[in-house]
């Protein structure tokens, strides 16, 4: 484990509920550690324990065992040291229906250390034209930026985003990664959990997918992508009386003339099966050949059923 | 209006946090017309209509003066206070407002503070106007303790803040908060001896009204404003102090209490 990581968790566990039975454990022994300047991503489906496992982190709740530091403390017990140094922005927070924007922004500069000036932040989520707007006038979206505006307001060093772009409109989200890339430019140190894949593979540059309380995948977008295999597939042509080719270490499967190869190493495959082709002079139609996606490998964790052991305690999974 | 208009601490300071919290409570609280009338008008209207009570008067105050003040003074812990605060608390909870707080760097303790800062600020500028208008209109004499009075008004504050918190800790929504109030509103009011002399309860009965949160309170007013001891005699100023030991020990169980069921109880986010 990196132990200079701005934050590091070694077997993090969080139980909700009694002891024994009736409690259930929301986290369940998680490790991992988030690089000064990097963004971190956390995904998984509903009750994978994200928010769970963010919540410490952010010092809102006090893990059951294991440790965790932020910027070299613990977020819960030196809450006071940590907070002045983050920002964070909840799955579901507040403001007041009956402030302005401006009233809000100017409320929670003055609970800040080192606010950055209101107009600024409000500026920065595109909300500056609704400075004298009640919060009960927003629409979701605009809720949603001014939550992020107010959790950058205190110039954080690491920002705590839980799913900061859910219920925006595709022109809103492209702004949010737009002002989360300057931000991670700047230096700021991200983690963010999010359910939109492409979201993950756009700004994470590291990420794990947690499944029932547990990472089960971690590494680049393109390292947990890797996790599955590539697919190449082709038409083999109507007269064809050519047998589906046998290249080691693939795994063929035939529906009509389309043939779905599988393979660890796209590029090796991908070589034999033209070398193949050409020796016979078949034309492949549809030819189509690509690594995995992220999506497909989330997909394969979701799938992927829990030990019936698990699946007793895991009342939100896939809800 | 809002109190912590004016401020001069600096970014970081722990008032400085309060302050702008109270500041937004009380743009929330101005804008808010019916609790806002409520908590100023109620309880001037009901302390003046204490005068149809036998209470105070037969407990040994016969200045209508005092009498007013000290009922003021009850009216304005029971809803300025206790009634605003409770429906506050739940409402910014609901909003999932508190939860929000809490990411920042105000501690707990502030935004209780900051949230019950506009509540306490207009009951004791209502106490401080009644204190005027019934000197200069009523011709209420000097106190016989004046110590007495910061005593009373800090201690009882402080119980019926975290009497709100206890109270919205078991407050599902804004609407029943009505309900919820009731038993401490009423009790503490019916046996606090502004009503009646408690005189006039059998022994153990009045034990349990001395030991009711409000009336502390009223005795700490009424030996501060009249001397008068609970029978109606008058005290010197030194028995004063001694007559004042009672209700400040009960006034002090109470806040340990509510303040050891808050810290228990209070919740933050709304129950899912």
């Amino acid at each position: 484990m990196d132990d200079n990581g701005v934050i590091t968790v070694r077997d993090l566990r969080r139980r909700y509920g009694g002891t024994g039975g009736r409690g259930f454990d929301a986290v369940r022994g998680v490790t991992f550690s988030v690089r000064r300047g990097e963004l971190f991503a956390l995904l998984g489906t509903n009750g994978a324990g994200k928010t769970s496992a963010m919540e410490v982190l952010e010092g809102l709740a006090p893990a059951a065992r294991g440790a965790v530091r932020v910027l070299g403390c613990d977020p819960c017990r030196e809450r006071a040291l940590v907070r002045r140094r983050i920002g964070i922005m909840l799955q579901e927070g507040g403001f007041p229906p009956d402030l302005t924007v401006a009233e809000t922004g100017r409320m929670w500069a003055g609970t800040l250390s080192a606010p950055r000036p209101v107009a600024e932040a409000l500026g920065l989520v595109s909300l500056g034209h609704r400075a004298g707007v009640a919060v009960r006038s927003l629409s979701g979206g605009e809720r949603r930026r001014l939550d992020l505006a107010m959790a950058i307001l205190g110039r954080p060093e690491v920002l705590f985003l839980d799913e900061p772009t859910t219920g925006l409109d595709p022109e809103s989200r492209r702004r949010t990664w737009l002002l989360i890339r300057e931000l991670l430019g700047a230096g700021t140190t991200v983690v963010l959990t999010t359910h939109y894949l492409e979201e993950a593979e756009e700004l994470a540059d590291r990420l794990a997918i947690m499944h029932q309380g547990r990472i089960v995948r971690t590494g680049t977008p393109a390292e947990v992508a890797a996790s599955q295999p590539a697919r190449i597939s082709f038409e083999l042509p109507e007269d064809s009386r050519e047998p589906v080719p046998d290249i080691a270490g693939t795994r063929a499967s035939v529906t009509g003339r389309t043939v779905l190869l599988q393979t660890a190493d796209l590029q090796p495959t991908l070589t034999a099966l033209l070398g193949w082709a050409n020796s016979r002079d078949l034309v492949l139609g549809a030819l189509d050949a690509r690594p995995a996606s992220l999506a497909e490998a989330f997909h394969a964790v979701a799938a992927s059923a829990g030990s019936p052991a698990d699946d007793d305690n895991a009342k939100d999974v896939a809800a | 209006m809002s109190a912590g208009t004016v401020t001069v601490s600096s970014p970081g300071q722990s008032s400085h946090r309060v302050a702008a919290l109270a500041r937004a409570e009380g743009i929330l609280l101005w804008r808010n017309r019916l609790a806002l009338l409520n908590a100023v008008i109620l309880p001037a209207a009901l302390a003046g209509s204490l005068k149809s009570f036998g209470g105070l008067g037969a407990s040994g105050a016969h200045d209508f003066g005092a009498m007013l003040l000290t009922g003021l003074t009850a009216f304005a812990l029971l809803i300025a206070v206790y009634y605003n605060l409770v429906t506050a608390m739940v409402a910014r909870r609901e909003e999932l407002v508190l939860k929000r707080l809490r990411t920042g760097e105000a501690t707990d303790g502030e935004i209780l503070a900051g949230t019950a800062a506009p509540a306490i600020a207009i009951a004791w500028a209502q106490i401080a106007v009644a204190a005027v208008a019934a000197v200069a209109v009523l011709g209420l004499n000097p106190p016989a303790n004046a110590a007495l009075v910061p005593v009373a008004l800090i201690l009882g504050t402080a119980v019926f803040v975290l009497l709100a918190a206890v109270t919205a800790a078991v407050t599902r929504t804004v609407q029943l908060a009505q309900v919820t109030t009731m038993p401490a509103l009423w009790l503490p009011l019916v046996f606090s001896g502004l009503l009646f002399p408690l005189a006039m309860l059998p022994e153990p009965l009045r034990w349990v009204a001395e030991a009711l949160p409000l009336t502390p309170v009223v005795e700490l007013m009424r030996l501060a404003l009249t001397g008068a001891a609970a029978g109606g005699h008058r005290l010197g100023l030194a028995a004063t102090f001694s007559a004042a030991v009672i209700p400040v020990l009960v006034l002090t169980a109470w806040i340990a209490a509510a303040g050891w069921a808050a810290r228990r109880w209070f919740r933050w986010e709304p129950r899912r």
